[in-house]
């Protein structure tokens, strides 16, 4: 029935162009609500680390680089600077970037942890970055990030 | 809640730090979750707290967000100088505790 | 060909266009592998087998604990429990998990290890069936499942069991739903391919229940059915029909030689 300029698909030009339109504003306000979340995260990790100089490295940060499922994510967080009574890591906080909420867990640890050293499994909604922050005795702030991949599998499920 | 199950490594030095691994039944209902019949989102039930405490005090503990995996588990590490006993706290946020001991040998 | 057989060729092609020579194929997978029948172990990521191979991380053993604490536990009007009858588990249920489901003279059909403990609750010890899916018998029936670990999958398809048999064979290669797909279509003839962003396993049964870590808990094989199911848009049976005890037997054919996982983690 080719009477309305019906196309392989089924569709017309004209619905084509509709639905070019609606997924263009679906992808725009994916990339809206990111952005949003983004400046939420950075906001939630400005208001823990202060005026505090921030340091890239030191923070040993297991993910997966491509989740299995977004809803169970290992994640493991280790800092490598020596454990002493004198200067420790007191804290070591989780963040998801993109998530709906950005804090995942904080870890405090004491003088007889021996190890700034945890491990869980968190949910991550999207592809995105985790970020870890330590925070040491003495008022020095280490950070890292790390990408994973989280992606839709099978039928959708 | 449901029973906790708790592993403290048995390799454990004297002065040097020991893996203690924990994993509790929970579902961790983060609030996000929609319930398809009544359109509401399903309330936010988590455990927010866990605390270990070597000796009656405490030498770790973390806090939860709904962005932890429901079944938490954590692993992390303690450091004794002697035998003792480790006491664990789950918290959930109506103040429900669930709490579990578990002693460990120190070889002199 | 129907379109949406069309659209499901096209999305696998799609998948595969990203998809270069996958290492774990050519891996050494030891007993997870018997000849071509691979378990859905050798399809995960390493940090999920990491979980399932540590009996402490591993979450599906809260259930089997569980599981244990209800063997010993007496309930129903008999005042029995598990245990009064059947003794040591890790003695009477041994082959259990490796072998069912099986025929059963009584009900003259096929009978899986779910509905076997609501018929021992319900028949011998006077107490109510415990519905599928919820944390009892999910707890009895990993328990018992997991007397069998590392037992060789070896069920009997001969004999009275021969026509089930051939009903859950049937029923594996059927298409259903609005896309019109059968059983085979993912795993027998494009498991090892992407569907989207996952990797499409053989759906071998050796593992249930299983966690699975986007359900975030222990399910049952018949609720992994009902979801594959629905997800071809067909409406699913219900857990525990006849149906679905039936493709059990099929599936456990088709596992033969791979050791039981039970709890297995999965995706």
């Amino acid at each position: 029935m080719n009477d309305q300029n019906v196309n392989l698909c089924g569709m017309t030009r004209r619905l084509m162009v509709v639905r070019s339109a609606a997924l263009a504003a679906l992808l725009a306000s994916g990339i809206a609500i990111g952005d949003e979340r983004i400046e939420r995260a950075r906001a939630a990790m400005k208001k823990l680390i202060g005026e505090r100089a921030i340091e890239d490295g030191g923070i040993t940060l297991k993910t997966p680089s491509i989740a299995e499922n977004g809803n169970t994510v290992p994640v493991s967080v280790a800092v490598d600077a020596p454990f002493t009574a004198d200067r420790y890591v007191k804290a070591i906080h989780l963040f998801a970037e993109e998530n709906p909420a950005p804090e995942v867990a904080s870890f405090f640890f004491t003088r007889a942890s021996g190890k700034a050293s945890a491990s869980t499994r968190i949910r991550l909604a999207k592809t995105q970055r985790v970020i870890a922050i330590a925070e040491f005795s003495d008022g020095r702030i280490l950070r890292t990030a790390n990408e994973v991949k989280v992606t839709i599998g099978g039928c959708g499920g | 809640m449901a029973k906790p199950r708790v592993k403290i490594s048995k390799k454990i030095k004297k002065a040097e730090p020991f893996e203690v691994k924990t994993l509790i039944s929970h579902k961790m209902e983060s609030g996000q979750r929609k319930n398809e019949e009544t359109g509401e989102n399903f309330p936010r039930k988590i455990i927010n707290t866990f605390i270990c405490k070597l000796d009656g005090e405490e030498v770790f503990r973390v806090k939860l967000y709904p962005a932890v995996s429901a079944n938490p588990f954590l692993s992390f590490y303690v450091t004794a100088e002697k035998s003792g006993e480790l006491e664990f706290i789950w918290i959930e946020d109506d103040g429900t505790e669930t709490q579990y001991k578990k002693s460990f040998e120190v070889p002199a | 060909m129907k379109r949406q057989t069309v659209l499901f060729c096209l999305s696998v092609a799609a998948g595969n266009l990203m998809n270069t020579a996958n290492a774990a194929d050519t891996e050494d997978w030891s007993s997870f592998q018997v000849k071509d029948r691979r378990s859905g172990y050798t399809y995960a990521r390493v940090e999920t087998r990491a979980i399932q191979d540590d009996d402490f991380d591993n979450p599906g053993y809260i259930w089997v604990e569980n599981g244990a604490e209800l063997w010993a536990t007496q309930d129903g009007s008999k005042g029995k429990s598990c245990m009064d009858c059947h003794d040591d588990a890790a003695a009477s249920m041994r082959s259990v998990g490796a072998t069912y489901p099986v025929y059963l003279p009584q009900s003259k059909k096929l009978i899986n290890i779910e509905n076997r403990i609501n018929q021992c609750r319900t028949a011998q010890m006077g107490a109510s069936a415990w519905a599928w899916d919820t944390e009892p018998l999910l707890a009895m029936t990993a328990f018992i499942k997991n007397q069998s670990k590392g037992m060789a999958v070896s069920p009997q398809i001969d004999g009275p069991a021969a026509p089930f048999f051939e009903a859950g064979k049937a029923f594996y290669h059927q298409r259903r739903g609005q896309l019109d797909l059968a059983c085979l279509h993912c795993h027998e003839m494009n498991h090892g391919r992407m569907l989207r962003a996952q990797r499409l396993s053989q759906g071998m049964s050796n593992g249930f229940p299983t966690y699975r870590l986007k359900w975030q808990t222990l399910g049952s094989l018949h609720r992994r059915f009902r979801g594959c199911n629905r997800q071809v848009r067909a409406i699913p049976y219900a857990a525990g029909a006849d149906e679905y005890v039936n493709l059990e037997l099929y599936l456990a054919w088709r596992a033969r030689g791979l050791p039981v996982e039970t709890p297995a983690v999965r995706n």
